[in-house]
């Protein structure tokens, strides 16, 4: 029993960051139908700048925000700058430079930083509190989820209740009616994407403390954030929350009473499943119809 | 519309994309266009130009180093996986980020084969590769056809990270991380005992390369190529018009996944080797990345794509090579630049580098260029009318 | 439908030339840097000239498994040049090229084959990875390249009739195994022991040497972990969790560096406290205390590595009075200073070192079949405390390994004499000859 409360905890705990990955993905798909490839890459980069904040002497409350806000400066800048040029081209060429901005950011990192791993320390303390005998949740674990809401919370308020988030909506439902109505699309698309690449950057500097920090440390952990974001249905945030806590659990469980060695089969097992029976996700509303 | 005879219309449509959208979907008037003959003569002609090329690669395999012939071995297979890529997603619209799992079954299917005590000649261990990830092809292309964009890409992404999980849970099988090694053993010894091993692996790449192109090239102008296009640019108009869409999609799948399997094969046989590691999802997205550099849909395009794969890379470490850097710098700095080399190509040529060869040759021809596409942004231009 | 094909034509035939192209430019290129081609009396020998002997290697210096094996080159490379400055290795300098594979076996086929062809190394020396360099071993052999000291400890390397030109160089998993696991069961007697190992050769062969010395009864739990878990946020906390609730007091793991930190840092999440015993591979201090957390201000860190046993071959790099490793610091402080002086630096000096040796054996002209002739005569002392096996009946390498004991201040300590055994399961271990160790300065290149 003791060891199906850890499990379940360190997974969902895990699943929180799989969800705020999968929310970054989500936001930028919204606003421009890309799928961005370099999401993983752009959360090592920013947690990078906030080790060097730290090196520096920096406490961890000052590399925090930096982290977030290069994020965001970073995500407006791909979109603006590299992402923009290509926004109506084939959507495959928006990916192929997603993909080349992945790599790219990897080889600087490596290059700026080395490629060695290193350590990236969490604000709270990582031993378990103890409930009686049985070992239950860690204070920074608690940080995690309540950090990974606490952004979902802002954002969705933000879309929902403000005269930008509702600009935003609109230049990712229709660019063309909203450019009608007045709205700064191509703005609001780069905004979409700051936001976005803020959630992702959370996501990053809050595993580097149990991945390490080096040049593809965000790789696996982008690779099931697509996962939770494709599961939920890419047009809905609250399927990426919930996409990302279930395969954290799964994933959890998987290695606890399967094996490791099945951890990415089951993924895959799981995905195919749910996309055989919801072609879209199991949060999608809408019919998809595009290449 | 409507009223314009059905064989005027097939020629809109291979002669302008524009046009795609608005007409009929041309499978039904295939037969009329045999009837007259030039899908015999396409045939021929396809042929002539593979016989040329590999007169051509012929001589270039013999007048370089042994090395470049390794090189040149490995654009080969490389070709092989783009150009089945470039036809799924290219002609037929629909992406996959899985390829390199496919090359994986390709591959794996080669060491096992040639690994036994009295191994199968390596072509028919080639075609063997076909039908096994032709089979597992048509699996994932069931499910594919189920998927669109994003899904797809998901899906096809989430199997190229899942199938090498499998050689950790068969390691007695299938060597674990290890993997299998391959041998193939030296050339025939009628090409001489001095023969390098390396041009005789780039022989049969390129044999591979230019039966797949061959192939591709007939199958994308029959009209199995036409359905394909068909069903890429309107599914409803595609299934009105009497395709079985889901069936197109699947069977799309089928033919890349076989090219997929060949070219695994292909670099089982030239690198001697079936391992997870040679697998990763990068390969897959180093495909993709081949396909929509060298030009999505075309052939041509998936030569040019495959030849920037070696070369690109190559290239960047050796120049970084040239220089006198820290350590950090000079592992590094080959990464930065083919990365920020594909954002640059993506662009400075968004119809890849096919889009720009062919606004070279039209400048050359002294005609005007077009720069026709579709939504998918795919080869349907062609050239504009003589005459 | 005749409209497409002018220009189709074109379209290939440019893009077979453009191929040509590519190949005859890059050949072009290609050939001006493996211009090696010295006179001289060993004109005919590739990668030797009258004053150079070029040889190669690969590691990953870029992907998931660059860190730590990335140093490996460089520190090579460092000992090489100081060995040069020292007058080279029978007057000739050391040029060493080592290229990137990122730990993908296609990729080392293709820069091994760079590496023979293009540059004409000599020789291939300390080529990292078990399944990158297992795929190159067969085309070594056949072009008949001297293959020497693959860095990786698996059983594969010591085939002298397979593989004539490839030799190991770090003592073999099982051997690390069985001594490790001869110390648990003298040492730690009655207690319930676990294993937690990766799911490859490394961990399986290292399994199998324990389990050759342990009672059976003893082990409860074995627990294989997958290098991908280290990617995600869970790591490996499901594999500790078990050995906790099976009670493991003793937990033996075959871990790799990231590894070993991720299960420290977890039993300490998980308020769990066996008694951890560490493979060589994953129990350098520097590297476990840099990942441990520098910034944690004392709620973990490297005290965490306090009491851990593991084992050695090569002097300890926190032993400043060990003379090697004041030779291995001064090269590193001149010429790679902004890497960590850690394990992996030691190991590519050590590496370069009996390189360097066996390479003063081939004579004044070598050969690639002098060289293997030298090493197969054997007998080179240096800074390995156990000796190295070569002959020509064993292309292993070191023969075993000392007990080590960590602190929680970022050192170790030897435990008690160094041991040697056979790579069988069932071979007796022994105590080492004591005069095993060679000194610097008794060859002249190292003085």
């Amino acid at each position: 029993m003791d060891r199906f409360l850890s499990v379940t905890i360190s997974g969902l705990s895990g699943g929180m960051i799989y969800a705020a990955v999968a929310l970054s993905l989500v936001l930028i798909w919204r606003a421009t139908r890309v799928v961005n490839f370099a999401q993983g890459a752009m959360a090592m980069f920013t947690t990078y700048l906030a080790f060097t904040v730290l090196e520096h002497g920096g406490s961890y409350w000052v590399a925090f925000p930096i982290a977030l806000l290069t994020g965001l400066v970073l995500g407006a800048f791909v979109e603006r700058v590299l992402v923009r040029p290509v926004e109506n081209g084939p959507p495959l060429n928006a990916v192929v430079v997603t993909l080349g901005v992945f790599i790219f950011l990897q080889g600087l990192a490596g290059l700026l930083f080395g490629g060695r791993f290193r350590s990236f320390p969490a604000p709270f303390s990582n031993k378990n509190y103890n409930l009686g005998n049985v070992s239950t949740v860690s204070p920074f674990e608690i940080f995690i989820v309540l950090s990974v809401a606490l952004v979902a919370a802002l954002l969705f308020a933000l879309f929902q209740y403000t005269d930008v988030g509702l600009r935003m909506r609109a230049a990712a439902f229709s660019g063309e009616v909203a450019r009608m109505l007045g709205v700064r699309v191509g703005r609001m698309l780069t905004l979409g994407w700051a936001l976005a690449a803020v959630a992702g950057s959370l996501a990053g500097i809050l595993v580097a403390p149990s991945v390490f920090l080096h040049p593809n440390n965000m790789d696996g952990v982008f690779v099931f954030g697509f996962t939770a974001a494709v599961i939920g249905g890419l047009d809905s945030p609250v399927g990426a929350i919930v996409g990302g806590l279930g395969l954290g659990v799964l994933l959890s469980y998987v290695a606890s009473y399967a094996g490791g060695d099945l951890q990415t089969l089951s993924a895959l097992a799981v995905l195919v499943f749910i996309l055989m029976v919801k072609p879209n996700g199991l949060f999608s509303t809408t019919a998809t119809r595009r290449v | 519309m409507a009223d314009k005879p059905v064989e005027e219309l097939a020629h809109a449509d291979l002669a302008d994309g524009n046009n795609v959208q608005a007409t009929t979907p041309s499978p039904v008037v295939g037969p009329s266009l045999s009837r007259r003959g030039p899908l015999q003569y396409t045939l021929v002609r396809h042929l002539g130009l593979a016989v040329l090329g590999g007169l051509a690669l012929l001589l270039l395999t013999s007048s370089v180093s042994a090395y470049r012939d390794f090189q040149i071995a490995n654009v080969g297979y490389y070709v092989v996986a783009v150009a089945g890529l470039t036809v799924l997603t290219g002609l037929n619209g629909q992406i996959s980020l899985g390829h390199g799992a496919l090359m994986m079954v390709g591959a794996y299917t080669a060491a096992l084969l040639l690994q036994r005590e009295d191994p199968l000649p390596v072509t028919l261990v080639l075609v063997l590769c076909v039908v096994t990830a032709a089979a597992v092809g048509a699996l994932v292309g069931a499910a594919a056809a189920r998927l669109r964009g994003p899904y797809l890409a998901g899906a096809t992404l989430a199997f190229a990270v899942g199938l090498p999980g499998l050689t950790s849970h068969y390691s007695g099988r299938l060597g674990g991380d290890n993997g299998l090694s391959v041998s193939t053993g030296p050339p025939p010894e009628s090409l001489g005992f001095d023969f390098p091993g390396e041009r005789w692996q780039a022989w049969i790449t390129l044999s591979a390369a230019l039966i797949t192109l061959l192939l591709l090239a007939n199958l994308s102008t029959s009209r199995v190529g036409r359905t394909f296009r068909a069903v890429r640019d309107d599914e409803v108009s595609a299934e009105l018009a009497g395709i079985h869409v889901a069936r197109t999609q699947v069977l799309a799948f089928v033919v890349s996944a076989a090219c997929a399997g060949l070219a695994g094969g292909l670099l089982a046989v030239v690198s001697g080797q079936a391992t997870p590691g040679a697998f990763s999802v990068a390969l897959s997205l180093s495909i993709l990345a081949g396909a929509v550099l060298g030009g999505l849909g075309s052939l041509a395009g998936a030569v040019y794509g495959a030849v920037a794969l070696v070369a690109l890379p190559s290239f960047s470490s050796s120049t970084s090579d040239r220089f006198d850097l820290g350590t950090d710098v000079k592992s590094n700095l080959p990464l930065l630049v083919y990365g920020a080399l594909l954002v640059v190509v993506m662009l400075a040529a968004p119809q890849g580098l096919q889009g720009g060869v062919r606004r070279l040759l039209g400048l050359f021809k002294g005609r005007t260029p077009s720069p026709v596409r579709n939504d998918s942004g795919t080869d349907v231009s062609v050239s504009t009318p003589e005459r | 439908m005749t409209r497409r094909t002018p220009n189709a034509r074109l379209q290939v035939l440019a893009g077979l030339a453009a191929l040509s192209l590519a190949a005859a430019c890059g050949g072009g290129s290609g050939s001006g840097d493996g211009g090696d081609k010295g006179d001289g009396a060993s004109a005919n020998v590739p990668g030797i000239t009258a004053t150079t002997v070029t040889i190669g290697a690969h590691y990953p210096l870029t992907g998931p498994a660059a860190p730590g094996y990335s140093e490996i080159g460089p520190a090579a490379e460092a000992m090489y040049k100081y060995i040069n400055e020292n007058g080279g290795v029978n007057g000739r300098s050391i040029e060493f090229k080592y290229k990137d594979d990122g730990y993908n076996p296609a990729n080392t086929v293709d820069v091994v084959k760079q590496l023979v062809l293009q540059d004409k190394v000599f020789a291939i020396v300390g080529g990292l990875g078990t399944p990158t360099h297992s795929k190159v071993t067969n085309y070594l052999n056949n072009q008949r390249v001297p293959d020497l000291f693959v860095a990786s400890g698996a059983r594969l390397w010591d085939q002298p009739d397979k593989h004539p030109y490839t030799t190991g160089w770090q003592p073999d998993y099982l051997i690390e195994g069985k001594i490790l696991g001869k110390y648990v069961k003298d040492n730690f007697a009655g207690k319930k022991v676990g294993y937690l190992y990766q799911n490859d050769d490394f961990g399986k062969d290292g399994v199998e040497g324990l389990d050759s010395q342990l009672d059976a009864a003893s082990v409860v739990d074995k627990q294989p972990y997958e290098t991908s878990q280290l990617s995600q946020p869970t790591g490996i906390a499901p594999q500790l969790s078990a050995l906790k609730a099976k009670g493991a007091e003793v937990v033996v793991t075959f871990t790799i560096p990231a590894a070993t930190a991720v299960a420290l840092l977890t039993n300490a999440k998980i308020g769990y406290k066996p008694q951890m015993v560490v493979t060589n591979v994953g129990s350098d201090p520097t590297t476990l205390t840099g990942l441990l957390g520098k910034f944690s201000k004392g709620a973990v860190g490297a005290q965490l590595l306090d009491g851990i046993i593991s084992d050695s071959y090569l002097p300890l790099t926190s032993d400043a009075a060990d003379p090697w490793i004041s030779l291995f610091k001064k090269v590193h402080d001149k010429y790679i200073p902004n890497l960590p002086f850690d394990g992996n630096v030691e190991y590519g000096m050590a590496q370069a070192i009996t390189f360097a040796q066996v390479l003063n054996g081939a004579g004044k002209n070598p050969t690639r079949q002098s060289l293997m002739e030298s090493l197969e005569k054997g007998g080179f002392k240096g800074p390995g405390v156990t000796p190295l096996r070569f002959s020509k009946d064993s292309h292993a390498g070191f023969t075993g390994v000392r007990i080590t004991k960590l602190d929680g201040k970022g050192g170790a300590r030897f435990l008690q004499e160094a041991q040697v055994t056979t790579d069988e399961p069932s071979g007796a271990i022994e105590n080492a000859p004591s005069d095993a160790q060679g000194k610097p300065g008794d060859d002249p290149f190292t003085k």
